[in-house]
């Protein structure tokens, strides 16, 4: 009866798919290991952005706190390895579990507060969890941890003398991240977020639980960002408070999606192949000690967005337009 | 057999205004009620209390024979209260057929049966052509009519129609009224707020008069019309007099 959604359905699984297919064989012939480095952070934020976009682009809640889940998913993942010897597989886990019951017990009360003031809940939320960390004597407080290096292992997920495990880790990771996101758009739930998004009273009335929509939308998104943290400390194998939940990555999980466009498939991940590359090249080429000239970089990409194509760059390939007519 | 709507006793009060005092009325299965009144006369707030958007100050609200009265809008649309709001609420960013299908879903739990019972609804309220496009991109009487259908994706028992016909053309209008004649005709029960007398008056069963948050008068319409506590509250009592 509906063909031509069915088919816009398999069309982006095969774009997916081979999109998959080629950046696995991109690190094939290029070997610079500072370039391959780009790559891993761009697939990361792009899984971690995609992961984002199901609260806040679908279900609308914008957080600006997700750096919590972020560094919660590093903190559980070291502590487990570092104190227990439980192997990062597990623990990544672990980091996803607690990191999206903790999205709940923060939800429960935040979901009641409209708009701008949630967004403002989840910053002051964030702050608070770093400054716990902080003080946290046998998390390594502010000097963090670091994972005892013993020896490639994928049991214990190290490489010391190849970044390509953790490349395809992080291409894993961002088609996981990619197909969640493809399963719920047509899910009971990606309808209720959506509603929920564009008028929670209206849905309401059409027997969407707005409550209990955040909140699975809460939980998914933390699950998912929690792996990514994870999946970073054994990536870079020292963590300290700052460098994995610090503003700066709340901030780079919701710019590739907004710049990409919020509450679309494809969103995150062309945002993210844009931002994170030319975040990487202002660090290094201006960077130095001005830290934010990535930010002021792309703020401003970001406002010439809002200006020119507020529904993010994504606009420009719009297939909705035919539709729209 | 008992009625499908009941309300008895509702009072709603807002800090020292009184919308609603000491509402009681009364559904039956099958009718097509119109409520109505001048402005201010509590209709909204009595549609949002049997919607469930908030509970009543005092008094219960009874439907299909349950207790309702505390019990939450999403809740109420399971058990079978649909509606439509006043000042239309579309859910702008999503396609028409995506609109429905989110009503659809509450009775059907397979995303391939939602999206076939949302085709169906679509069919009924003559948007089939319009599927695909954006509800931001609907006319305004389109989007009436999309309040309609994905109300009735949802399989109401009783249809809460807020001023639906209120702001369009007599033709589009006309069509309404078709429209909402056919959905009785599948056996859906129909409660309608209307401000446009002439349009509602043919179309009705049963009228309520709301005045000052009361029920001033209630019966057929042709009666309801010629009463004179109805003229006065519209007109004045110089034509109440008069008439």
């Amino acid at each position: 009866m509906d063909k031509s959604f069915t088919e816009r359905r398999r069309r982006e699984l095969l774009v997916a798919a081979s999109l998959t297919v080629v950046a696995a064989l991109v690190p094939l012939f290029i070997k610079n290991p500072n370039v391959q480095n780009i790559m891993i952070l761009t697939l990361m934020f792009g899984a971690l952005s995609q992961s984002w976009n199901i609260l806040s682009g679908y279900c609308g809640q914008i957080s600006l706190g997700h750096a919590l889940y972020f560094g919660l998913g590093a903190y559980t993942t070291t502590l487990l390895f570092t104190k227990f010897g439980v192997p990062p597989w597990f623990g990544m886990l672990a980091g996803g579990a607690i990191s999206a019951l903790i999205a709940m017990a923060l939800g429960y009360p935040c979901f009641r507060l409209g708009g701008h003031y949630f967004a403002i809940a989840t910053i002051v939320i964030a702050e608070i969890g770093l400054l716990l960390i902080q003080n946290w004597e046998w998390a390594g407080a502010a000097l963090g941890i670091e994972m005892p290096v013993r020896g490639d292992s994928w049991l214990k997920f190290q490489f010391a003398r190849s970044k390509l495990p953790y490349f395809y880790f992080a291409l894993a990771l961002a088609c996981i991240a990619w197909f969640v996101t493809w399963l719920l758009e047509d899910s009971k739930w990606g309808y209720w977020w959506r509603a929920v998004k564009d008028n929670p009273d209206a849905a309401q009335s059409l027997g969407v639980v707005v409550f209990d929509s955040k909140m699975g939308a809460a939980a998914v998104s933390a699950f998912l960002v929690a792996i990514g943290g994870s999946f970073y400390a054994m990536y870079v194998s020292y963590i300290d408070p700052g460098s994995v939940m610090g503003f700066q990555f709340s901030l780079l999980m919701a710019l590739p999606a907004v710049l990409g466009g919020i509450g679309t498939l494809w969103g995150p991940l062309l945002g993210a192949i844009i931002l994170i590359p030319l975040t990487e090249l202002t660090r290094s080429y201006i960077g130095g000690s001005g830290r934010g000239v990535d930010l002021i970089v792309y703020g401003t990409l970001i406002v010439v967005i809002a200006l020119a194509r507020p529904e993010g760059l994504i606009g420009l390939f719009s297939r909705r337009k035919g539709a729209t007519r | 057999m008992t009625a499908l709507l009941e309300t008895r006793g509702v009072w709603q009060r807002f800090g020292g205004l009184v919308a609603n005092s000491d509402v009681s009325i009364s559904v039956g299965r099958g009718e097509i009620v119109g409520l109505i009144g001048p402005n201010g006369a509590g209709k909204s707030t009595l549609f949002n209390l049997i919607a469930g958007v908030l509970p009543p100050t005092q008094g219960t609200i009874w439907f299909d024979g349950e207790d309702v009265t505390n019990m939450p809008a999403a809740e109420r649309c399971q058990r079978g209260v649909g509606r439509t709001f006043q000042v239309v609420k579309s859910f702008e960013t999503m396609t028409v057929i995506d609109n429905v299908i989110v009503g659809a879903l509450v009775r059907n739990t397979v995303m391939r049966e939602a999206r076939r019972k949302a085709h169906e609804v679509l069919e009924f309220t003559g948007l089939a052509a319009r599927a695909d496009v954006l509800a931001s991109d609907l006319v305004p009487a389109e989007k009436r009519r999309l309040e309609v259908a994905r109300a009735l994706a949802t399989e109401p028992k009783l249809l809460l129609l807020d001023e639906v016909l209120t702001g369009l053309t007599p033709t589009e209008a006309q069509t309404g009224v078709a429209l909402v004649r056919k959905v009785r005709e599948t056996g859906v029960t129909v409660l309608m707020v209307e401000h446009v007398m002439e349009i509602v008056m043919p179309l009705v069963d049963r009228a309520i008069v709301l005045d000052l948050g009361k029920v001033l008068v209630e019966g057929k319409p042709t009666d309801v019309v010629r009463d004179p506590k109805v003229i006065s509250a519209y007109l004045g009592d110089r034509h109440a007099v008069g008439a």
